[in-house]
């Protein structure tokens, strides 16, 4: 008991006097954060029944009619009402909070005209699998979504999700998914997500999440938090407490890491935050500031920024640990930030070396690079979409706005009008834009996502200030 | 590492103090955009600041401890160069004094940009310091971008205030 006192005293003297950051760099982090809510769990896929026809119908909508759709989002069915974790008065309550996620996910993203669970009848249990024609018809709705919620022995809930055609009387697509009580908004998400894929031919994208930054406090006093919540705003949680600064998080592809920016050692410098063990390690060791950390799509190669001297480029590393990190850019000017395009191959990334910050692409190795944004103003954080056929990007002209582009830096589009909008990010899909929106004086931040028409523009709701976001690939 | 981390945190605490006490000359006042907690009163005590401490140096620079850039820019000008000399000055008297130089930019910039244009000054002026006769191994620099701003308004006379390099004492 003595030895080990004695020990323990002399491993404190040893921790305040040395420069190592091993032990120091988990000291911002929160000390309760639970594994499965941050990173991925699978979600089982089920088989769900249906009534046997239907299937093969295929139903062409054009690209402009499906936004017109009237949907129908009725309550889902439970096939006995009984205690879950998942909702304090049960599965016929989750059934239609169930819904209501599915039609908050539709309508806020401006897609198709639906109507929600509490402006419709609630549907019998039968029902899901035999729908009411009658009744719907008769509310001229020209979609139908079902779904109902079941309380399994193991606890889990299975969750079925259907998509009618009205007019044809017949179901377009179902799917289930078994998920554990706490995830039951993913069951949602993968309704919306089925329905919207279904009738865009769109790839889904709700159920995903977003890292970001929660800021609170005054404008010179501000506290940055590592947060992670769902595509929709849900589910928000604080990874780091706080005590130092943190910014630019980015999940890794699959979801067990997050690599982000902290000042936890006093310095700026990236670290890779284990979701699965709860520590972190910088990505590099250097002397130098770290900053601007981005994976490639397959998750081998985090990018980082690195200023030696004053001079900043970028780098790349194995994201496994261990090897000898890549220098890709060279030169006096500042080579910042860096988006891989889907297939690895290239790399968009920002440089002033014109005189002003201005769009480049190079091969992921660092050849061949050259300036795309030739638009006016100036190009900056860009984002290269993850169908590829954009560059999302911030576009500065005296204002900062949301900017897309093509890969050759032709057909610039503006999306966004605020003071300051910067640090757009892509919905896994490619068809969506968040990005941040800081208010003028106040210095209060707001994340935004509109969509590629710049017509459905949004705010998200989060607990408090909110900046940096990046939106992960669909959950696994 | 630690010890380091309150250090800095202390020393750009008074930094911001001292800042508010002695207006840059570069720059006309901005009475509205200045941080709102009270100027600090001199600590009530009979014994006088150490040479090399924060406190000590912040005094004796009367606001030579921060230089000012233009946007976007990274040079060293005539104005700076005579705020560097003092500081220099200093630190060649006090040869035990080791300082950190915080490298600053105004909100109007991308974040990532930010760090690495704050990372370009604070070696700007470093690297004066050091051509000046400095030993580099008692400097250091660190780049806070847009994170620290002094003057907290949206227009330009806040923004002129905050894109900076400021040089503290690291006190042991």
């Amino acid at each position: 008991m003595i030895r080990f006192s004695l020990f323990a005293s002399l491993t404190g003297v040893a921790l305040s006097l040395s420069a190592t950051p091993a032990l120091a760099q988990n000291d911002d982090l929160m000390t309760d954060l639970d594994p499965a809510s941050i990173g991925a769990q699978d979600v089982e896929e089920t088989t769900v029944e249906g009534d046997g026809d239907g299937e093969g119908i295929s139903v062409t909508v054009t690209a402009d009619a499906w936004q017109d759709l009237g949907i129908a989002i009725a309550s889902f069915a439970t096939n006995r009402d009984v205690s879950t974790p998942a909702n304090s008065q049960g599965t016929a309550a989750l059934g239609l909070e169930l819904a209501r996620v599915v039609y908050s996910d539709l309508r806020f993203n401006g897609l198709f005209r639906p109507v929600g669970p509490d402006a419709l009848p609630r549907p019998s249990y039968p029902e899901i699998t035999d729908p009411a024609w009658n009744t719907w018809r008769g509310r001229s709705a020209e979609m139908l979504v079902h779904g109902y919620v079941r309380a399994n022995d193991d606890g889990r809930l299975t969750v079925g999700c259907y998509l009618y055609d009205v007019a044809l009387q017949s179901e377009l697509v179902r799917e289930g998914w078994v998920v554990n009580p706490s995830e039951w908004r993913r069951a949602a998400h993968k309704c919306a997500d089925l329905v919207y894929s279904r009738l865009s031919g769109e790839d889904p994208f709700f159920d995903s999440r977003i890292a970001y930054i929660a800021e609170t406090g005054p404008k010179d006093n501000r506290i940055k938090r590592l947060a992670i919540m769902d595509s929709d705003g849900a589910n928000h949680r604080f990874i780091t407490n706080g005590q130092s600064t943190a910014l630019t998080p980015r999940y890794s592809p699959d979801y067990s890491k997050i690599a982000y920016l902290s000042y936890v050692d006093g310095n700026p410098r990236i670290y890779v935050y284990d979701i699965g063990s709860g520590r972190q390690t910088l990505v590099t060791q250097s002397a130098n500031p770290t900053f601007a950390p981005r994976w490639s799509p397959d998750g081998r190669y985090i990018l980082y920024s690195m200023a030696v001297g004053g001079n900043t480029d970028i780098y790349r590393v194995s994201a496994a640990g261990g090897g000898t990190p890549q220098r890709l850019t060279s030169g006096p000017a500042i080579e910042v930030g860096g988006s891989y395009s889907p297939d690895g191959s290239q790399i968009v990334f920002e440089s002033d070396q014109s005189g002003a910050q201005q769009c480049y692409v190079m091969n992921s190795d660092g050849s061949n690079q050259r300036r795309i944004s030739f638009f006016g103003g100036r190009c900056a954080s860009p984002e290269w979409s993850p169908r590829g056929d954009q560059i999302a990007f911030t576009h500065i002209v005296g204002d900062f706005h949301i900017g897309v582009m093509n890969p050759q830096g032709r057909n610039m589009r503006t999306l966004t009008n605020g003071w300051q909008d910067e640090g757009p990010t892509w919905a896994p899909n490619g068809r969506i834009i968040q990005f941040f929106r800081t208010e003028r004086n106040s210095g209060d931040t707001s994340i935004w996502q509109v969509d590629l028409t710049g017509e459905n523009e949004r705010r998200l709701r989060t607990p408090v200030g909110a900046s940096d976001p990046a939106w992960g690939p669909v959950l696994p | 590492m630690n010890r380091l981390i309150i250090a800095v945190t202390l020393s750009s605490a008074l930094a911001l103090g001292a800042c508010k006490k002695e207006p840059p000359v570069v720059t006309p006042d901005a009475p509205q955009d200045t941080v709102t907690q009270p100027t600090p009163t001199p600590a009530p005590t009979s014994t006088a600041p150490q040479p090399g401490s924060q406190s000590h140096f912040s005094s004796a620079m009367a606001g030579a401890d921060t230089i000012y850039f233009d946007t976007d820019r990274y040079n060293i000008d005539n104005e700076d160069m005579i705020a560097l000399r003092r500081q220099a000055e200093y630190l060649l008297q006090y040869t035990g004094a080791r300082a950190t130089v915080e490298g600053h930019a105004d909100e109007r910039g991308t974040r990532d940009y930010n760090l690495a244009l704050g990372e370009r000054r604070a070696n700007a002026a470093k690297n004066y310091l050091v051509s000046l006769g400095v030993p580099e191994s008692r400097l250091r620099t660190v780049s806070y971008g847009e994170e620290r701003p002094v003057a907290t308004g949206s227009n330009e006379q806040a923004w002129a205030r905050n894109r900076r390099a400021v040089t503290v004492m690291i006190e042991r």
